[in-house]
């Protein structure tokens, strides 16, 4: 009995969710919103994931005088200690991605695992999980991230933690505002009457059920991430000083934004452009997948966090 | 506490009696007042545990490799590290109600002297920009709902969903760009308070670092506006109005804009949450020096009582907010007052 209903679940529910994920992303690249967001979204990645193997000196090596003004040697000029900015936009970007993208998925999978468990437990598990939300919520996200990062140092994984953590009790609460009327459903009830474990139900019941909250939030997040990601570098707490990254050029060649402004305009407007991108795209996402038009985004969040 | 005993008393479902009985707003203000403070505490034991919890021993940490026997012992006992983890937390906390907050690791100042002038010009940069940020939002979200699908609402929408997508830092550096450093040269590129001036003495300092978080929070205002407006604009009680022959300014000001007031409240107090978080950044580019800064450089100097401190504090903060806002939002919409 329960063999059968496992195999049906992952037979037939895993592909209906990928089939669900493929028919909204094929909506929302055709709006005009989608296709710019995209577009400007992989520009920045590309930049960031192809740039490396373009840079033309190394982004760590002293090669003329500080803040010189972009030439044909240089293209974009030199920074504070006297390094090629070009070099170090190409190789500044891939990590900052990489690490934005971690934090996401990583605070998506424990927001939206605390929030079905909340909606569907409900009870005392429901009580417990939402207070420490409500807890982390106190916290303004970097000033909790400045927090971690007081205790153990500029550590990457702990900064992506950090981050993650940071999302996790708000995408919670989104979800389970979302997943608590899925959990009311009478085929989630004819589940449970054939005595499938809960893990189970929460999995193959609810979860194919909140793809669209959970695509908005998961772009809503993306943006946040990079946002946040950024800004701790921007303040010092990021990659080790040689390394180049985006947020910690911003700060450190502000100094010379007379001389040479290109140094802090050029990663300054991937950044845009990268947030700018996701934010786009995930408002293209809300509007096709939730057929809100007059909705904003945040609403969405507002309206799950503002109860309760 | 006798208004939370007769909230426990009464229990998950209270009877039609009490609810009579208490004002609803009263009620739900206690119920968040005490929510508030369990909140608070619990925030207070994480800072506290997570701060403890730091690798080695914190008085060598702080010292550092001039540490002596004899120096660290010193430091163990005026950080009372040699009691328990409960009594260390205790005192920490009444420390914090009474007003003492230790001494801060980096420069053997008092923490309380070293926070509270940075408060006042927090508080004064916070509340400027959520003044500003609040009347803007309004203003255009209401502008955009009345010319809805002209051209001011459609550059409205597209600038609104760039705004909130950058982060403060850029949107920082593009001001200082334009108005201080390579465009204009109109306003100081940091905001630099000699000890003892105010930030209200000197206006100027204060243009850039408000402007940028205006321009973070208004999209926010404006959107939620503007739906809240269009909303109140398609209503029955709007609708029945016009019939009425009452006149569309009347209707405009005495109808749909407190309607969608009230709505927006609660995005208006999401965005104060905001600039409590927000403040670190845009302190620490204009050096303005208050704790959203201080914050910062204690966390290079690992200067743990400041962090400590801070953190509650912002956290507190962020609890009150939010108290005020459900309170305020249920005083403007009295049909939410009696739903459950």
């Amino acid at each position: 009995m329960t063999a059968e209903i496992r195999t049906s679940a992952e037979d037939v529910l895993a592909p209906k969710i990928r089939g669900q994920w493929r028919a909204i992303l094929s909506r929302v690249v055709r709006t005009k919103r989608g296709a710019t967001g995209l577009a400007l979204t992989a520009v920045v990645v590309l930049v960031a994931i192809v740039g490396p193997f373009f840079s033309p000196y190394s982004p760590t090596a002293l090669v003329a005088l500080p803040f010189q003004r972009p030439s044909a040697t240089y293209l974009l000029g030199t920074d504070a200690l006297g390094r090629d900015v070009l070099s170090r936009v190409l190789s500044g970007g891939w990590l900052l991605l990489c690490m934005a993208l971690a934090a996401t998925i990583l605070g998506v999978c424990i927001g939206a695992a605390a929030g079905i468990s909340a909606a569907y437990i409900k009870g005392r598990a429901d009580g417990l999980i939402m207070r420490s939300a409500d807890v982390l919520l106190a916290f303004p996200q970097l000033v909790f991230a400045l927090l971690l990062v007081s205790i153990a140092g500029p550590k990457l994984w702990l900064i992506v933690l950090a981050v993650a953590l940071g999302h996790a009790p708000q995408v919670a609460r989104v979800i389970r505002a979302a997943a608590l009327d899925v959990s009311e459903r009478p085929y989630v009830r004819a589940v449970e009457i054939q005595g499938v474990p809960r893990r189970k139900v929460m999995y193959s019941e609810i979860l194919p059920n909140l793809v669209t909250p959970l695509m908005v939030e998961a772009g809503l997040r993306m943006t946040y991430s990079i946002v946040v990601m950024a800004g701790l570098a921007f303040l010092g707490f990021g990659q080790a000083p040689p390394d180049p990254n985006w947020g910690i050029m911003i700060n450190e060649n502000r100094v010379g934004l007379q001389s040479n402004p290109w140094a802090v305009v050029v990663p300054a407007l991937l950044i845009s452009l990268l947030t700018i991108g996701t934010n786009t795209f995930t408002d293209a996402v809300a509007r096709v997948a939730i057929g809100v038009e007059r909705q904003p985004v945040e609403l969405t969040t507002v309206v799950a966090g503002g109860q309760e | 506490m006798e208004v939370l005993t007769s909230e426990l008393a009464a229990g998950p479902e209270p009877s039609i009696e009490v609810r009579s009985r208490k004002h609803p707003v009263l009620a739900l203000a206690s119920r968040r007042v005490m929510q508030g403070l369990v909140t608070v505490f619990l925030v207070s034991v994480v800072v506290f545990l997570a701060t403890e919890v730091l690798p080695g021993n914190a008085a060598y940490s702080i010292l550092g490799r001039s540490a002596t026997p004899e120096s660290i012992h010193k430091l163990e006992l005026q950080l009372h590290l040699d009691q328990g983890i409960v009594a260390q937390y205790w005192y920490w906390f009444s420390g914090i109600l009474r007003g003492d907050l230790g001494t801060s690791m980096s420069n053997g100042q008092s923490v309380t002297a070293l926070v509270s002038a940075r408060f006042l010009n927090s508080a004064v940069l916070v509340l400027l920009a959520g003044f500003f940020g609040t009347l803007v939002g309004v203003l255009a979200g209401a502008i955009a709902a009345l010319r809805r699908d002209r051209p001011f609402d459609h550059a409205l929408s597209i600038s609104s969903l760039a705004l909130t997508a950058l982060p403060e830092f850029v949107i920082a550096i593009g001001l200082v760009l334009l108005f201080a450093t390579n465009v204009f040269h109109w306003l100081p590129a940091i905001s630099l308070l000699p000890p003892g001036t105010t930030p209200l003495s000197r206006p100027h300092v204060l243009v850039l670092p408000v402007a940028t978080l205006v321009l973070v929070i208004f999209p926010y205002i404006a959107r939620m506006m503007r739906a809240a407006m269009i909303e109140a604009l398609e209503s029955d009680y709007v609708e029945m109005a016009r019939l009425q022959g009452i006149s569309a300014k009347r209707i405009l000001f005495f109808q749909a804009l407190p309607n969608s007031i009230a709505p927006t409240i609660q995005v208006i107090g999401l965005n104060f949450l905001y600039l409590a978080g927000g403040i670190v950044v845009v302190e620490y580019i204009f050096d303005y020096p208050g704790i959203g800064q201080a914050l910062v450089s204690a966390v290079n100097n690992r200067d743990i009582p400041v962090i400590q401190f801070i953190v509650v504090v912002l956290a507190a903060v962020y609890v009150v907010v939010n108290i005020v806002t459900d309170v305020v939002a249920l005083i403007g919409s009295p049909r939410r007052r009696y739903a459950q």
